[in-house]
């Protein structure tokens, strides 16, 4: 019965109600939306972990990377050695390019195929014969061409972008018979005969350079901030929404306990209605945040894959674990805005008077503890600047930072109306000044979310600009050579550059060995001594003569990551393999690159590492007579689309990756604000109920109502405008946390900082638009107001 | 000073049509002091707002210093309000983010006639000497109902429109708020229009008119 | 994958999930049958039949080490076809199954591998007579059958044995045509029971060398059981007169036994289903089945009337499709040592 007569309330306010619902479910939706992305990736990454594919297991390869000859297979076996071939490669079926696996199930490890596989194999005669069967991440569609395709089968735990299927059905369709690489497996019977005498075959570690779920760390931990921020933001609406119904219904509460409710019951029958609100608005946002999610994962996935090579399917499963998460978050964040007003109810007194303003005013009280909190909470974001060189520090540097400035932001406010209202003359500017420092509180809470979504907008997009300005900066220097030929084997790599030697500038061979550098994974190249590299080469540091003494074979360059990373400055001795050290000679730029790279002079790399890899090669020529060299290479060499690539064309494919990795954040950048604009339009129509008796008076004394109208309308632009211009510092401050702190951390790399006051604009059209909107509506009802409700205000019967 | 002629007015409401004032007439001069009684619901609040030119009648005409304000538009109106009328309702008259010093200049101030004197003499006269910097919601409910009055009076009005300012005051300081306002109101040379229904407090008026279904007769 | 699942069903031992697939084995699938008419001949028929569905190299032996134990070693070859015929390379419909067993009183050492036909990494070749699978192998050391090297490997065990054989081929049922089932399924089918062995076997403790008997077992069908049957036991018996038994009993709605006497100089006398009487006496448990590793088998017609005890009975074969294989010892009308096979529980 209490709780009837306390949900008669949201009959009679709709509107709060739906802003209730709405600020809950799109916080619940952000944030189960980022949760699901992080879910779905991190999926995949067990998934490539567990497969063939992610080498876990040692194999046998040829030395130049061609086939394993089938007869060296078949010695191997009959040797006694239990190894499994595995066919490898690639097919473009219809549009797509899919990485065909084919295993033999009869020698392969024991689990190779995930569970699911090997459940779903009805007819093992299917697989092993005939066009065979090949199992794929459930939700693709293939599209099957002319040539004979094995049946298709959706198995849950197969890596997206993956095509395992039988031996014989990859020979088919790669038309290779001999395995790509034999699997070891790891148990081996007692008593053989040493590998080296059986085969010559070499035998490769599985490597650790594609620890995915490490490499992608930061880029989870950046999507799960930006879900915290929208959920923060939600938040700010919940609380809102919810301090104000409470406080409408303080008589309803009197009357209750008054009939002899006792004071548990009635805070019991809050807890169940906010409980049950949040039950349907978390399920609504769970709901939505499926299909943020949905939306988002294509570009999630892209960035993963060109930022780190991760393939994450672009499809969305369902996962009942997951909403059951959304649903809970969604009721904690319930619980704690209801909390401070559930906390009001059960102490307040049983005979207080109604007074819906003086909820308002409550906040002012609390103005100096905002402040004492604010500072706090900057000083904990410069500790975690100045001491963090974690992940974590620097998204707490963030964080305090973000709340700080939100929790100061309306004493500013009130600091900058105070100064104003000392400067103005006239009754009614005066009037508007002081209306609006007591509206304040009421308002200030879709400020701060507002405060948040604008100084995270400036910060990414002023850490996305620079970077993308770094970015293109370091292309121009680092692509100078105007063709890039890739051969299909050094040996070809090398009649390529004989060839065109007397027809061109240069060539500059591109010649790389897989090591660990200082430890770690790491790719040394040889450079040539060429006027290129002394002219172009994207230096940050180096000693004099640097070109010099690499090319004498004394120093190595090492990439700004491997710098960071390892602390080596110029002069300080870096391993690059065994038996060979350098000091290193200067430190040159290289984003975009997870791992540590080192430069060393080309003879020096090709003498003293095995497996040295020079398919590529670099041509210096007259743009204009490109043409001409294309078509002699294409005729002279039988080399597929895409070997020889000029450079424009890996410029526009870099900057395609730039952009495309940075997609996500400008969508949950949007989201945000729109979050943030919401939370204002909120705060503004309950606010607008409030207003009559502050406005009434006006009216009667002879002020139209179009005008008041306007000043309402005016007066959220003016406080959007100063949220704005607190917004800017602050923002620009998060740009320089993610570009020095953040940054440095996750990718390795420092980058300047640029402005773009133009983007300031836009954001500040942006901002004033969206709240131009948020308050156009109560200032419209205002406007339309019929003179019989505003003399209610006035009337006895109140 | 004041002239309602044939004056109708109904209200729509959710139960149907409520005829409320039907034909009324009324007139009053300058200076002159009128009690309108009547029970409660018969329509006395509704003929001070449309003489005040808050809310306009069906039917007839009502002019206020001259002008036919039930012809002017709602700017134009508005302006009349601003500078003709003074009005002092029940409860909620102030602006409740300003100080009684700033309420009670504010009216003067917005029709651009502020006299600093006679303002700080209202003030004095009002008892709310050492009160001018607190908010309305610091101040008793007489108080508040005493800088209604002086923010009238601020403003030079013509016609004073008082609708049951002591309703919700207790009988002592109703009667001092009253006196004193009767007062004032004959210091400033207005017309004064009050609704109540004690007829103690109309006994004090210069003419008594009674409202009743709808119709304005005599007492 | 789950290998196991996929051989399962690709090997026949399993009944019920063979049924899962309907038609397998029947002409319809052109699989060649079983012929009464077909005249076994060598060395033709020492190799493969790649037109059969399944077939099968199948050696035991009975050995005693020099330190006094007693040893059973067991090498098979299965050979099962998808489809009828050969392939090219990978595309070969022939699948190959090596099972290795050790066993002694107290421990039981087994291997397994796997290999696809078509590629060289298993097979059979009849001249001169070669099985292999990985570096397992038997092979002929001279013409035929007579004599023969065995070995193979698994992760703790291995063994090298020569056979030398004192007898001759033996043809089991009709002339090789040996019936399964009241309903005719057959298979062809002949052994060379008469092996005499030596070697070595390497277990965890060291290399034992060893001599004893082997019985060697060559089987080819494409519809070895009938529908209704759910496994089979199998007994070959080595008698201390020189005399061999072999029998078995098919488990199905109703007992089908079938038999063959083998006198000391490997005449055969075959014995149709009812001659053969098979009794299980004690049952052990292992991995959750219920498993005979006692019997009773008699022949009555030839005064048979003994009881076997497997020498270890915890002899499973936890391979790709588990079953028991274990070398037993004969009590009773007739002494001697044998080897018993159990599929189906
Ligand atoms: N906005 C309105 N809508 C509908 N009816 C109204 C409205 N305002 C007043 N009334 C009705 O008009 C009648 C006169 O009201 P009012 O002028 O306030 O009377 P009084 O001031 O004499 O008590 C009452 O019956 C009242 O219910
Ligand atoms: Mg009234």
């Amino acid at each position: 019965m209490a709780l009837l007569t306390l949900l008669s309330h949201w009959r009679r306010h709709p509107g709060q109600l739906v802003t209730l619902m709405l600020g809950l479910a799109l916080a619940t939706a952000l944030w189960s939306g980022v949760q699901a992305i992080n879910e779905e990736a991190r999926q995949s990454y067990a998934r490539a972990a567990a497969s063939v594919t992610a080498q876990s297991y040692d194999r046998l390869v040829t030395p130049d990377g061609q086939p394993v000859p089938m007869a060296d297979y078949i010695a191997l076996r009959r040797a006694g050695w239990l190894v499994s071939p595995v066919i490898g490669g690639h097919v473009q079926i219809g549009a797509e390019r899919w990485r065909l696996l084919g295993i033999d199930p009869l020698t392969a490890p024991q689990g190779i195929l995930p569970q699911a596989a090997g459940e779903s194999l009805v007819d093992p005669t299917a697989f092993l014969t005939g066009p065979g069967q090949a199992f794929v991440t459930p939700g693709v569609n293939i599209v099957s061409d002319q040539r004979e395709m094995p049946n298709f089968v959706p198995v849950e735990g197969i890596a997206p972008g993956l095509i395992l299927t039988d031996l014989s059905v990859a020979a088919r369709l790669l038309d290779q018979q001999d395995p790509s690489f034999l699997t070891i497996l790891p148990d081996q019977p007692a008593g053989l005969p040493a590998l080296a005498e059986v085969t010559s075959l070499t035998r490769q570690q599985p490597s650790e350079d594609r620890d995915l779920s490490r490499l992608t760390q930061s880029f989870h931990l950046n999507l799960t901030a930006f879900g915290f921020l929208s959920f923060a933001v939600g938040l700010f609406i919940v609380h809102s929404t919810i301090g104000l119904a409470f406080e409408q219904r303080r008589p309803v509460f009197r009357t209750l306990r008054a009939l002899g409710l006792p004071l548990g019951r009635l805070v019991g029958a809050l807890m169940v209605e906010v409980t049950g609100i949040a039950l349907i608005a978390g399920s609504v946002g769970v709901f939505l945040g499926y299909f943020v999610a949905a939306a988002l994962l294509p570009d999630v996935a892209g960035t993963l894959r060109s930022l780190y090579g991760a393939d994450i399917g672009g499809s969305l499963a369902f996962r009942p674990l997951w909403a059951g998460v959304g649903l809970l978050i969604a009721m904690l964040g319930a619980w704690l805005s209801a909390a401070q007003a559930v906390w009001k109810v059960a102490r307040m007194p049983l005979l207080a008077p109604a007074q819906p303003r003086a909820w308002a005013m409550a906040s002012a009280k609390g103005r100096r503890w905002q402040v004492a909190g604010a500072l706090a909470l900057f000083g904990t974001s410069g500790v975690a600047g100045a001491t963090g060189g974690s992940l974590i520090a620097g998204f707490l540097c963030l964080g305090a930072l973000l709340l700080g400035a939100a929790l100061m932001l309306p004493p500013v406010v009130s600091l900058i109306l105070a100064g104003l209202s000392r400067m103005v003359r006239g009754a009614l500017p005066e009037w508007i000044l002081a209306d609006t420092r007591q509206q304040l509180p009421g308002l200030s809470l879709a400020l701060m979310a507002l405060l948040l979504a604008l100084s995270a907008n400036v910060g990414v997009s002023t850490m996305v600009g620079s970077f993308r300005q770094t970015f293109l900066g370091w292309l121009n220097q680092r692509l100078v050579s105007e063709l890039y030929v890739t051969a299909a084997s050094n040996g070809q790599a090398e009649e390529i550059r004989a060839m065109l030697a007397p027809m061109v500038d240069a060539t500059l061979p591109i010649a790389y060995a897989e090591s660990r550098i200082a430890g770690a994974p790491g790719r040394v190249y040889g450079v040539a001594d060429h006027a290129t590299y002394r002219e172009y080469w994207p230096m940050i540091v180096s000693v004099p003569h640097v070109w010099d003494a690499l090319a004498a074979g004394q120093v190595a360059l090492i990439n700004e990551q491997l710098s960071l990373r390892e602390g080596l400055s110029p002069g300080d001795p870096v391993r690059l393999t065994n038996g060979l050290t350098l000091p290193v000679g200067g430190v040159y730029s290289d984003y975009g690159n997870p791992t540590g790279q080192a430069m060393i002079a080309l003879s020096l790399l090709r003498d003293r590492f095995d497996d040295v890899q020079e398919q590529r090669t670099a041509i210096r020529i007259d743009p204009e007579r490109r043409g001409a060299v294309i078509a002699t290479l294409q005729d002279r060499f039988d080399l597929p689309d895409g070997a020889v690539v000029d450079q424009e064309r890996v410029k526009q494919a870099s900057i395609d990756v730039f952009d495309q990795t940075f997609r996500v954040t400008g969508a949950l950048n949007v989201l945000t604000l729109a979050v943030a604009g919401f939370a204002l339009l909120a705060s503004l129509m309950t606010l607008a109920t409030m207003r009559l008796p502050q406005v009434a008076p006006l009216w009667a004394l002879g002020q139209t109502r179009a005008r008041l109208a306007w000043i309402e309308l005016g007066r959220s632009l003016g406080l959007v405008l100063i949220t704005w211009a607190v917004a800017l510092p602050v923002g620009l401050a998060l740009a320089w946390v993610l570009l020095a702190v953040v940054n440095v951390v996750a990718f390795g790399w420092r980058l300047p900082m640029m402005l773009f006051p133009l983007d300031w604009v836009r954001l500040l059209g942006l901002a004033v638009l969206s709240s131009a909107l948020a308050a156009a509506y109560p200032a419209l009802g205002l406007l339309r107001m019929p003179p019989a409700h505003l003399l209610k205000v006035f009337s006895n019967e109140r | 000073m004041v002239r309602v002629e044939t004056v109708s007015k109904t209200y729509r409401s959710g139960e149907g049509p409520v005829a409320v004032l039907s034909d009324v007439s009324l007139s009053v001069g300058s200076k002159e002091t009128v009690a309108l009684t009547g029970e409660s619901g018969s329509g006395k609040s509704t003929l001070l707002h449309l003489i005040g030119g808050l809310d306009l009648p069906d039917k007839g005409s009502i002019t206020l210093d001259g002008q036919e304000i039930t012809a002017l538009g709602d700017t134009a109106r508005a302006t009349v309000r601003r500078d003709t009328v003074g009005l002092v309702f029940q409860q909620f008259n102030l602006v409740p983010s300003l100080t009684v010093a700033q309420n009670i200049a504010l009216q003067a101030r917005l029709a651009g006639r502020f006299d600093a004197a006679l303002t700080q003499r209202l003030i004095d006269r009002l008892g709310l000497s050492g009160m001018q910097q607190r908010y309305p919601e610091q101040l008793s409910g007489g108080q508040q109902q005493r800088v209604a009055i002086g923010r009238t009076l601020a403003n030079h009005p013509k016609v004073v429109l008082a609708d049951e300012p002591t309703g919700n005051l207790d009988e002592d300081t109703g009667d001092a708020v009253m006196s004193l306002m009767l007062d004032l109101v004959a210091e400033s040379g207005a017309a004064l229009i009050m609704a109540t229904h004690s007829n103690r407090l109309a006994a004090r008026f210069s003419r008594r008119v009674h409202l009743s279904r709808g119709r304005l007769e005599a007492a | 994958m789950n290998v196991r699942v996929l051989l399962l069903a690709i090997f026949w031992a399993n009944q019920a999930l063979t049924q899962g697939f309907s038609g397998l084995g029947t002409e319809a699938e052109g699989f060649a049958m079983p012929d009464p008419q077909h005249v076994i001949s060598f060395p033709q028929d020492h190799g493969a039949h790649p037109d059969f569905r399944i077939e099968w190299w199948y050696l035991t032996a009975t050995l005693e080490g020099d330190d006094g134990a007693q040893y059973g070693v067991q090498w098979t070859l299965f050979r099962s076809a998808m489809r009828p015929g050969e392939g090219e390379g990978w595309q070969s419909p022939q699948v190959w199954m090596g099972h290795a067993a050790v066993t002694s009183a107290e421990e039981h050492h087994v291997a397994e591998r796997l290999a696809r036909g078509g590629i060289g990494q298993a097979g059979v070749i009849s001249t001169p007579f070669e099985t292999f699978i990985d570096d397992w192998q038997m092979l002929a050391t001279g013409a035929g059958l007579e004599d023969m090297t065995v070995r193979a490997r698994g992760a703790d065990f291995a063994y090298d044995l020569a056979l030398h054989a004192t007898g001759p081929i033996v043809l089991q049922g009709d002339r090789g045509y040996s019936v399964k089932s009241p309903g005719g399924q057959a298979s062809h089918y002949f052994s060379q029971p008469f092996y005499e062995v030596s070697g070595v076997v390497t277990l965890p403790d060291g290399p034992v060398a060893v001599t004893g008997q082997g019985w060697l077992d060559r089987e080819w069908s494409s519809q070895p059981l009938a529908e209704d049957q759910s496994g089979w036991d199998w007994f070959s018996l080595s008698f201390d007169t020189g005399a061999r038994l072999m029998g078995f009993g098919l488990r199905g709605a109703a007992l089908f036994t079938s038999a063959t006497w083998i006198a000391p100089d490997g005449t055969p006398t075959p014995y149709g289903d009812g001659a053969l009487q098979l009794t299980p006496l004690n049952h052990v448990e292992i991995e959750g089945r219920e498993v005979p590793t006692e019997w009773r088998v008699a022949l009555p017609v030839r005064g048979v009337d003994v009881t076997v005890e497997a020498l270890n009975p915890q002899a499973w074969m936890g391979v790709s499709f588990p079953y028991w294989e274990g070398p037993i010892s004969i009590a009773g009308s007739h002494t001697g040592r044998g080897y018993l096979e159990m599929t189906g529980y």
